[in-house]
């Protein structure tokens, strides 16, 4: 059978189900697949983790260098965030430039940590104007099951909270110290299947989706973040309700990446 | 988070609760749309609001290109949003960054929810947006401006799709941010709005807003978008209506 036909036939599948309150994996619209983050996993990166959410698979690689600050930041370090999406984690991944898929699952993970102030980026300032750390979280997907935005973050945020700034190496300070992470937040993402909003969507869901919906949650009780993606539509009550939603898995998922393991 | 070093933050909001450009916190900026601006593409607008121009063309249903995008069973929706390097005080570097790759992708995707994309099988139809002048709110300014140029194109749609970004400045809600406002403001959240069912097609938030300011900003846009969809439609009637003397002859 012909991958389009199969996946025509599984999208309506995943409709039918969903119709019926189920999920094609036997999840509830509230589960996530099971969570598991790694620490320390690139022994060559100054911070890392591999986090998978069921078979999805991202590890992130966090490498620190001297740089110059921005002209208009003269006190604040940088923070570049980057997504791949190689091709070895999926067969509709192609070599070259990121397409706009990998663009969007940067920008919106990158959204997150910035609005949230993750790092205090005044700390990572050396001497003003001068010279500062410039902070590289990498986010390599591996395995692409489904919901690259939330595996990607929860990937990056245990790689910063494991991460040592080199300052010997680079002859900055006496001694290496670990990276100061002031905030966690955490992305939900949801998938609208005709009635239903299910949490952390499968390849499957996000093919059948009529809509995805991101949101970006701190431990202070604020939405730093929101991205909707893909085609379809949510009234301004889907919205409200999955904020809330988002703000429940947020709390636990937080743990998961502040702690390591499941 | 310490102070980074940026510029000094100007006042934003008056004690009297007026806004730098003397607005009200719901009042949009002067807005201005018209319908049909470019000759050789099939649709096309104009928009002028507050500081930014915007233009859009639309070509299409044609062939597919690339070729290995072409769909089956409907038409795909390409959407090109592009700033000129002049647009923005600093020069910008020609070419889509990738900000402008996202923002592209966000509006194929909003008008792929409204357009009858399967009556055109196998074609492509090309939004093009081009941002002459900015001044914060540029995608919105891009989706109403290809919104009328898709309808100038006569695309068969649910809806127009008229667009705004709300915000947080001075610590109040705020409709349709200007510059000063986005930049020094503590959240941004653009939205576009189909009015038959209320629903949002796009939506995107960056900065700081808890559940109840959220849900006033969404009040707010939907407010702020029903006013645009009326200034599209007028646009629209302005280019087409026909006057009861000027009408088809007897």
């Amino acid at each position: 059978m012909s991958e389009e036909i199969d996946a025509e036939i599984r999208t309506t599948h995943v409709l039918d189900l969903a119709a019926e309150g189920k999920r094609l994996d036997g999840r509830g619209p509230d589960e996530y697949r099971k969570i598991t983050v790694e620490p320390g996993f690139v022994a060559t990166a100054d911070g890392s983790a591999l986090v998978r959410i069921g078979d999805t698979a991202v590890v992130a690689g966090i490498k620190l260098e001297p740089g110059k600050p921005f002209p208009d930041t003269p006190n604040a370090g940088v923070l570049t965030t980057n997504a791949e999406l190689i091709p070895l984690s999926s067969p509709t991944f192609e070599p070259g430039p990121p397409q706009p898929g990998a663009i969007e699952v940067s920008r919106v993970v990158d959204r997150a940590i910035r609005a949230a102030e993750t790092i205090d980026l005044t700390r990572l300032c050396v001497a003003p104007g001068e010279k500062s750390w410039i902070c590289y979280v990498d986010m390599h997907v591996i395995d692409h099951a489904g919901n690259l935005i939330d595996a990607s973050l929860l990937a990056a945020l245990a790689a910063l909270a494991h991460t040592t700034v080199p300052a010997k190496r680079f002859e900055i300070a006496e001694l290496d110290y670990p990276l100061d992470v002031q905030h966690f937040p955490i992305e939900c993402t949801f998938v609208r299947l005709g009635d239903a909003i299910v949490v952390d969507p499968t390849v499957d869901e996000e093919r059948a989706a009529q809509g995805r919906l991101t949101v970006a949650t701190d431990e202070a009780g604020r939405i730093v973040a929101m991205q909707k993606g893909l085609v379809g539509a949510f009234s301004p009550d889907d919205v409200k309700e999955t904020v809330r939603r988002a703000f429940q898995h947020g709390a636990e998922l937080r743990e998961i990446a502040k702690g390591g393991g499941q | 988070m310490g102070n980074i070093g940026a510029k000094e933050i100007p006042v934003l909001l008056s004690p009297e609760g007026l806004r730098i450009d003397g607005r009200r916190l719901d009042e949009l900026r002067p807005l201005k749309i018209q319908a049909g601006a470019l000759h050789r593409a099939d649709g096309s607008a104009f928009v002028e609001w507050g500081a930014n121009k915007v233009l859009a063309a639309v070509y299409g249903p044609r062939e597919v290109h690339p070729r290995h995008l072409q769909q089956n069973h409907k038409a795909v929706i390409q959407c090109r949003y592009n700033m000129a390097a002049f647009s923005v005080d600093e020069r910008k570097r020609p070419g889509l960054d990738r900000r402008s790759q996202e923002i592209s992708k966000v509006i194929a995707e909003a008008f792929e929810s409204v357009v009858f994309a399967e009556e055109f099988p196998r074609t492509s139809i090309d939004v093009y947006i081009e941002v002459l002048q900015a001044n914060a709110g540029t995608r919105c300014a891009g989706l109403v401006a290809a919104s009328v140029a898709l309808a100038d194109a006569g695309i068969p749609m649910v809806d127009l799709l008229p667009a705004v970004a709300v915000g947080k400045v001075g610590g109040a809600i705020a409709l349709d941010l200007k510059k000063e406002e986005d930049n020094f403001g503590e959240a941004d959240l653009p939205m576009a709005l189909v009015p038959q069912s209320g629903r949002l097609v796009l939506l995107q938030m960056e900065g700081h807003l808890t559940e109840p300011e959220l849900a006033q900003a969404l009040d707010l846009g939907v407010k702020g978008c029903r006013e645009i969809y009326e200034r599209m439609k007028q646009a629209l009637r302005d280019r087409y209506a026909v006057g009861p003397m000027t009408g088809a002859s007897a």
